[in-house]
């Protein structure tokens, strides 16, 4: 399966097509997710009122947050295996907007929390910090891949980051669970089912499938033009060479 | 395979971070250094020091161990040591590992056995807790060391790798904060706390040496 999906010749096909609809999609979702949660859903007194419809975007981010690393980890294995570039690419690409959408949910989450904590930061906070070196781990990804000085290197140093990373992403997850949170728990996917009314559930299901669209149609786009960047690349140094 | 090149690996990790002169009295002077500034820089309050002072001498911990860490296998790489290295068939993750031992007991071991006198500067109470609290340092340094050689081998080959080293380490260096800060808070959850403490150093000793031997070889090519 992973040599069917490691030809770039047929990413480049498939991507064509399949990155313009995760865009349209992905718009369209998110458009349909704001409009029912800036507008038409009540608001919720319990949750500070006007300001819980944050929601909307922050819980998509903080999904992505989490999904992206997990992509990045995957994608770091498989080439690491496999060597298959592809998915070195895909690694490449995925972090730079892991870091993005992590750092939405930081900020949306800390624009939550001030009227409805009265806090815009809770150094105790298990949730928070897990995110916040979430964030570190990205960042330090991708100023590790921009240091080294050729591609090859860069994927290696890059892959071997990543897979120490995704080890420690559960540990950081443990310790700092240890120390209580004023971070309401999880309410969508519970051992119960959802906990959250469905006139809340369906705008924010919808918004977090917009986002996760879109977010697969940039990386994408990111991947077509490195392969490109690459193809350029070893089209110049050919050139170089039969000179 | 003999240990004959991972004992002269370690004698020479040994002897670089004992050479300058100064052997363990410069990590000291650096912890005292740091730990100096903190006084002057927060204000002298008793009561503020007394709950700071453990938290400061884990971040001396963290800061001692990446400075100590930024060249170790740099130099290695420059001067062609880590090609014979390669050569001599000794696994290179064992390798890594004697060489970040051996930092870690000429920088990490003398600052946490030094952690009681520089406690009782930050208005401890004397008291053989400051003993046990010693220990944990000295368990946590070891973890510190252990991530920061990760962070040392990744950047080997790069210019300027201490930024580096400190961007890619600081959070995997988050386990070992929150549970040695916890084991000594005394509060809730500090029973259970050293024995956290130990496990994630125990992950880190397992786990480490393996990425180092990865990176090692790639700075190598």
């Amino acid at each position: 399966m992973w040599s069917y999906f490691a030809n770039p010749h047929k990413f480049l096909r498939l991507s064509d097509w399949l990155a313009p609809t995760f865009y349209a999609v992905g718009a369209l979702c998110i458009a349909w997710g704001l409009w029912q949660g800036l507008w038409v859903v009540p608001k919720d007194e319990y949750q500070g009122g006007d300001i819980m419809r944050v929601m909307f975007i922050h819980v998509p981010a903080a999904w992505l947050a989490m999904a992206s690393y997990s992509a990045l980890a995957v994608a770091s294995f498989i080439w690491f295996v496999w060597r298959h570039e592809l998915a070195d690419i895909a690694a490449k690409s995925i972090a730079p907007l892991g870091a993005v959408w992590t750092a939405i949910c930081l900020a949306t989450g800390a624009i939550w929390g001030k009227p409805t904590w009265g806090t815009w930061w809770q150094w105790n906070d298990a949730r928070m910090m897990s995110v916040l070196f979430l964030l570190f781990l990205f960042l330090g990804y991708v100023a590790l891949r921009a240091s080294m000085d050729t591609r090859q290197k860069a994927a290696r140093a890059g892959a071997i980051l990543a897979m120490v990373g995704a080890i420690n992403v559960p540990l950081i997850k443990f310790s700092v669970d240890m120390v209580e949170s004023i971070h309401q728990g999880a309410s969508v996917i519970t051992a119960d089912g959802p906990k959250m009314a469905a006139v809340y559930l369906t705008p924010l299901l919808i918004s977090g499938l917009g986002h996760s669209l879109f977010f697969g149609g940039l990386v994408m786009t990111s991947m077509r033009t490195e392969i490109r960047e690459r193809r350029i690349a070893r089209l110049r140094a050919a050139s170089l060479e039969g000179a | 395979m003999s240990g004959a090149p991972l004992l002269a690996a370690f004698r020479q990790s040994l002897g670089e971070a004992w050479a300058g002169g100064a052997g363990a009295l410069l990590p000291l002077g650096f912890l005292g250094g740091t730990a100096v500034l903190v006084p002057l820089g927060i204000g002298t309050d008793a009561a503020t020091l007394k709950a700071v002072g453990p938290g400061i001498i884990w971040v001396a911990l963290a800061l001692a161990s990446l400075v100590t860490l930024e060249r170790i296998f740099q130099a290695d790489t420059e001067d062609g040591t880590l090609d014979l290295w390669l050569q001599a068939g000794a696994p290179v993750s064992a390798l890594a590992a004697a060489k970040t031992l051996a930092h870690w007991l000429s920088a990490g071991l003398p600052l946490a056995l030094f952690s009681p006198v520089l406690a009782l500067m930050f208005q401890a109470q004397a008291s053989p807790a400051l003993l046990v609290n010693a220990g944990l340092y000295a368990l946590g340094s070891l973890a510190f060391f252990f991530w920061g050689g990760v962070g040392a081998a990744l950047s080997a080959t790069v210019r300027r790798g201490g930024l580096l080293i400190s961007m890619i380490a600081l959070p995997l260096y988050v386990p070992t904060a929150v549970f040695g800060a916890l084991a000594m808070s005394g509060g809730p959850g500090s029973t259970g706390a050293p024995l956290f403490l130990a496990a994630s150093t125990l992950c880190a000793c397992a786990v480490a040496p393996y990425a180092m031997s990865a990176a090692l070889r790639l700075a190598a090519d």
